[in-house]
């Protein structure tokens, strides 16, 4: 065995193609699979919405049936939060971080491409899951059914394989977000380039960060509510079984003590990236850097001391319910003073209208609409009358899609240059913000207002004559024009690749050391490993100050790394990088394998295994490169 | 990259895989606290036995904790054995550790048997659910420790592990010590403190 691994290895070297790709440890081939792929997810979650709006745009709808609906709207939550927002944002942190601390990679290239594989493959094994149901063209799904927070004992009862499908793919989800958190902190701490001091890193740095820090310590939580979930529904255990002394609620506890966190890691990225476009696009150095910083690190730690706002009616009593309200209302002060650093930002900036700027306005702006209901649930009384309306949803979309996608895309349109060399098109940017915001907002304004009338949430239809009508088809509406926003934004892409607006090395006029090098980056990102004399040190290396305090062009500067010198031949072959591997693809696949196992037949947990062990021996065994 | 002596460039100082193992060991602790938590929720909870009292064998337990502790201490000699270059050593050092984890193991599957026949199981109380679970998920955690000690020492025999890669018995014995810290928490929790 060890001859055919070592061979396996020799050829792994010299892929080319498709091939390269399966074995790549090079971190911004990896961001970009992320990518790629979160965005194909996207589109699967965003056509499940459509076909949620469409069964609610008016009363009494049929185009789905209640079970239908159940399954969709679960696997639509899911997929946003598991497969689209946390992977995305796991993209830009490979795209970004090595560059912007000045690194050649992160600290393990291999653990890196294991997180990409495992992500992958927990996708594609929880969307299996609609197979599972008979026959799908005849319309009978199988997937989960009870939501994506899986409340107990509803995920219990539910019967086929469903939930089980679930609570796998979460638990597979979980090991490639922990390998990227504990990946991305190592790197982050030990891999800065000379004189990139803590305080010196990219907002988007310490955002991922503080991200990471959260994953690693909420995904245990979640780890354990669904090894019990799936304890009680494969084994017969108790944990949530009410005839035994069970409490259902224990699963609700652990399910929000880590969703509370969960919600974090979501934004938290986004906060990063806003961070970032907007100096840029201001041309100013962000506002109190500092607080921005500290409210980061604040809201971290208290998004642990919050979760029971999520359960204000299940009975904890006043006393929990009045200080999980208190905490719940403390938590926005720092997202306040992050909001108005931002403002602050842009105020008196030399403000360059693109695309990214646009995303990121639309940013702060949906995500204080959000942040300002959130407040409002996490009054005891004012919840009592929210809780499980669709209030909750326009809350949870305002600051998801609102804040979290928004941002994202803010991102991709400021990197995209970077990564492809290209510039997306401004003309088409435009019209994609503008489409998406207005689809947003007459998408999910009119869900506080039904929420207000009092609409429960997770229905699949209504009666006619509630007074819901109107604002259901208005809502229906914005979300297709979300969709057609969509469109126009993957025509963009395919058309700014076609177009070949070359974007050089710094489009953007950029602050962060990523723009100091060429687009997209060579290999080794960094012929020399720059030494950091400032924050925003690239800036500082083409601008200084006059007395006035405006900045003036440096003649030559911020030049150290010309485009032209990177295609001579020969460059940058003395620099060694990790070398492609194999094995983190193969012990990747042994995890749906034995999740495979698990739900249908113990054999195949054998071979599951028997994968997973090939894939950490040829690995362990491999001339480490890391 | 790869040439590099890590340790003497990184930010912190710490190799790149002992941060990771840190990290790793960090994020542990929240996995068993939450194994734990729910043991501890739901003690005394069950409404029909058997319970704890009825089968909790102390002195036996009390022999497998120690045999645990003492592995431990083998995997220090291990580690110091292969620092000062000691091959012969570092061999006893850890076979001696795996076994003792064997031994160990061996002890939970006497006990698991015994309280099986007792009537105890996954499903019979929430005693059962709780326990099996919990110390379940820390055998299993044992077992990966027995495997890597096992291939460590294969390496070792190939001569694959010499003086200036001592750090690999470092890593492990940073999990073994963790693994064996946890029966302790497990230990006096579960078995010693009955309410
Ligand atoms: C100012 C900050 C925030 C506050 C005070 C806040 C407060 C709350 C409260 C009290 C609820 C429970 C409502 C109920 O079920 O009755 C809730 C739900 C929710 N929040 Fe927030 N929130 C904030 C920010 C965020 C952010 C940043 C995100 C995600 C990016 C988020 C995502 C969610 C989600 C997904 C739910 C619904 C969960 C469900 O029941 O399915 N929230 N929020
Ligand atoms: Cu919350």
């Amino acid at each position: 065995m060890v001859g055919a691994l070592r061979r396996l290895r020799q050829e792994g070297e010299s892929y080319q193609g498709v091939w390269s790709w399966l074995t790549t440890v090079d971190h911004k081939r990896i961001g970009i699979m992320y990518g790629v792929t979160a965005f194909l997810f996207f589109l699967m979650g965003g056509i499940e919405a459509l076909l949620l709006r469409i069964q609610l745009s008016s009363p009494n709808n049929a185009v789905l049936d209640p079970d239908q609906y159940n399954r969709i709207f679960t696997m639509h939550g899911t997929t946003m939060i598991f497969l689209v927002v946390m992977p995305l944002s796991a993209a830009f942190f490979n795209l970004l971080i090595p560059l912007m601390i000045g690194a050649r990679d992160v600290a393990f290239p291999r653990l890196n491409a294991f997180s990409f594989w495992v992500f992958l493959g927990g996708g594609l094994f929880m969307n299996a899951s609609f197979f599972t149901g008979g026959n799908i063209l005849k319309g009978e799904l199988g997937a989960p059914d009870a939501g994506w927070f899986g409340y107990a004992p509803l995920s219990l009862q539910s019967a086929g394989t469903g939930i089980d499908f679930w609570a796998f793919g979460l638990l597979i989800l979980g090991v490639a977000s922990m390998a990227s958190g504990f990946n991305f902190i190592v790197t982050i701490f030990n891999m800065r380039a000379p004189g990139m001091t803590l305080l010196r890193m990219p907002l988007f740095v310490w955002m991922t960060l503080v991200t990471s820090f959260l994953i690693i310590f909420a995904m245990p939580i979640i780890t354990v509510a669904l090894f019990q979930l799936l304890f009680d529904r494969l084994y017969g255990a108790n944990f949530f079984n009410f005839e035994a002394g069970g409490q259902p609620l224990l699963w609700q506890h652990m399910f929000w003590l880590f969703g509370h966190p969960e919600v974090y890691i979501l934004i938290l990225p986004a906060m990063g990236i806003v961070s970032e476009v907007l100096p840029t696009f201001s041309r100013k150095p962000l506002f109190g850097y500092p607080f921005v910083v500290i409210s980061g690190l604040a809201i971290a730690f208290m998004s642990w001391g919050v979760w029971a706002h999520h359960m204000y009616t299940t009975g904890l009593g006043p006393i929990a319910n009045s200080a999980f309200g208190v905490s719940t209302i403390l938590i926005a002060v720092p997202t306040g003073i992050k909001i108005f650093n931002w403002l602050a930002t842009l105020w008196g900036g030399a403000i360059s209208l693109k695309t990214p700027l646009f995303f990121a306005v639309g940013f702060i702006s949906m995500f204080v609409i959000g942040g300002l209901t959130g407040v409002i649930h996490s009054i005891v009384p004012s919840d009592y009358q929210q809780q499980d309306t669709y209030f909750v949803v326009a809350h949870l979309h305002q600051v998801l899609l609102g804040g979290a996608m928004f941002g994202l895309f803010a991102g991709i349109y400021y990197w995209f240059p970077k990564f492809t060399g290209r510039l997306l098109h401004e003309g088409w940017g435009q019209l994609h913000f503008w489409l998406m915001f207005i689809g947003f907002n007459i998408t999910f304004q009119p869900m506080m207002i039904l929420g207000l009338l009092g609409m429960p949430r997770r229905i699949y239809s209504y009666p006619e004559g509630a007074g819901w009508e109107w604002w259901n088809a208005v809502a229906t509406v914005g979300a297709l024009l979300i969709g057609v926003s969509i469109l126009v934004f993957m025509f963009n892409v395919v058309l700014s690749l076609r177009r070949n607006d070359q974007a050089g090395p710094d489009p953007w006029d950029g602050r962060t050391l990523e723009w100091a090098i060429p687009s997209p980056p060579p290999a080794y990102n960094f012929r020399e490993i720059p030494t950091v004399r400032a924050r925003d040190d690239f800036w500082h290396q083409k601008y200084e100050e006059d007395e006035t305090g405006r900045p003036v062009p440096i003649v030559g500067g911020g030049a150290q790394e010309p485009e032209e010198e990177e295609h001579a031949e020969g460059e940058g072959h003395g620099i060694h990088m990790p070398s492609p591997s194999f094995f983190p693809l193969i012990a990747a696949i042994g995890l749906p394998i034995i999740a495979t196992g698990l739900i249908y037949d113990a054999a195949i947990v054998a071979v599951g295994v028997a994968v997973l062990v090939v894939g950490i021996y040829g690995w362990a065994l491999e001339p480490a490169s890391e | 990259m790869s040439h590099t002596p890590a340790a003497l460039e990184t930010g912190t100082g710490l190799d790149n895989r002992k941060l990771l193992m840190w990290l790793f060991l960090a994020s542990e602790c929240l996995l068993f606290g939450s194994l734990i938590g729910a043991y501890l929720l739901y003690r005394g909870q069950s409404v029909v036995g058997p319970y704890p009292e009825d089968l909790f064998d102390i002195p036996f337990t009390s022999v497998s904790a120690f045999v645990l502790l003492m592995s431990s201490v083998t995997m220090v000699l291990a580690l110091a054995a292969i620092q000062r270059g000691d091959q012969r050593g570092l061999r006893i050092w850890l076979l001696s550790t795996a076994l003792l984890g064997l031994l160990f193991l061996s002890g939970q599957a006497f006990e698991f048997t015994e309280f099986n026949h007792e009537g105890l199981s996954l499903s019979s109380n929430l005693f059962g659910t709780t326990f099996f679970v919990l110390t379940g998920f820390h055998g299993a955690h044992v077992t990966v420790g027995v495997l890597i000690l096992l291939s460590l020492l294969v390496m070792a025999w190939r001569g694959r592990l010499t003086q200036s890669q001592s750090l690999n018995i470092e890593l492990a014995g940073l999990y073994w010590h963790f693994v064996d810290v946890v029966w302790i928490v497990i230990f006096t929790l579960i078995y010693l403190i009955q309410p």
